[in-house]
């Protein structure tokens, strides 16, 4: 067998870059998905009540009656928003797209709610 | 080496399917082999055994193992070339899947893919430059790609959730080390020995 050190010098210049970029590729991986938790399900509340709770692994896009109309929900690459809503001042459907458990997307003229949730919630509770 | 005379079967292709052989009165089934072929059984059987010794250590996480095998592929690649090296490893994917009875059972598509992607990896990086990239580079690249490759399986088919992600930094990082350790081990032994002194 061959000492740890003897090994070392099998490696070339070339394979120490690879090293290189391969930390980094480990480190920005680690940096991309360990910041902040990715959202697993899309919760849909309409007039405060639950409307439909439906995960974000399939495209489709969800008919959402409230208050006013019916806002249309659209789940597209794990991405979720408000296509398009009765209300006035459109803040929600400018809001885009929500990618991140804990974001949402409120409606208030509607009652309409979109909210992205992961496998637990970082939040127990939202208090004014 | 009896481990080679039962592989010959799996590995036994018909370089020459017109070859006038006398049918054999025991066996309808007779094909004719080269060395290579014998030589390619001899290491997908090296691998094999790597891979089954390797199936003794316990890992942490499931899915991260050191991949010795991989470090006969290495040296096959080096030495006969891509297509050779092909062939040991889908070999011992087969065979190694037959072993621990996980044939077309989700493992056997992990390694599978895995392992399809490794090679295409290894088919771009053997033409790095030698002077500066060695058996540890193809190494690593081919153990990012073999983790990518598993990754997608998992994803697009086993596991649908984005809760996978999150192991993907470890097994990123696992894939860096093992490569690197089989990428070195594999080029300080073909700096110090020849074929022929591997004894099974």
């Amino acid at each position: 067998m061959k000492s740890g050190m003897q090994v070392f010098c099998h490696i070339k210049p070339g394979d120490w870059l690879t090293m290189c970029i391969g930390c980094v590729v480990v480190v920005s991986l680690a940096l991309k998905l360990w910041n902040g938790e990715l959202a697993d399900k899309v919760v849909i509340k309409s007039r405060g009540k639950l409307f439909l709770e439906v995960p974000l692994s399939r495209n489709q896009r969800i008919e959402v009656p409230g208050y006013m109309g019916i806002s249309l929900v659209a789940i597209e690459n794990r991405r979720v928003r408000i296509a398009s809503d009765p209300g006035p001042r459109q803040y929600c459907v400018r809001q885009g797209w929500l990618k991140q458990a804990g974001e949402i997307a409120l409606c208030l003229p509607n009652q309409v709610s979109v909210e992205l949730v992961g496998s637990h919630k970082r939040y127990d509770s939202l208090n004014y | 080496m009896r481990m080679e005379k039962s592989g010959l079967r799996i590995a036994d292709r018909a370089e020459n399917p017109c070859h006038s052989t006398m049918p054999d009165p025991q066996s309808s089934i007779l094909l004719r082999t080269t060395a290579e072929d014998h030589h390619i059984a001899r290491m997908a059987a090296v691998a094999l055994g790597l891979a089954i010794i390797e199936g003794a250590i316990p890992s942490p996480l499931p899915g991260v193992k050191p991949g010795l095998a991989n470090i006969v592929t290495l040296i096959v690649l080096s030495r006969h070339g891509w297509r050779v090296a092909a062939w040991v490893s889908l070999l011992r994917v087969l065979a190694g899947s037959l072993l621990f009875g996980n044939f077309l059972a989700p493992g056997f598509f992990l390694s599978l893919s895995g392992t399809l992607l490794s090679l295409l990896a290894l088919g771009l990086a053997m033409h790095l430059p030698g002077r500066w990239f060695g058996p540890v580079s193809q190494s690593i690249i081919a153990a990012f790609a073999h983790i990518s490759g598993q990754m997608m399986v998992v994803y697009l088919w086993l596991i649908p959730q984005a809760g996978i992600a999150y192991l993907i930094p470890v097994f990123a990082a696992a894939a860096l080390v093992f490569g690197t350790v089989n990428g070195a081990i594999a080029a300080s032994f073909m700096e110090e020995r020849e074929m022929r002194e591997f004894k099974v």
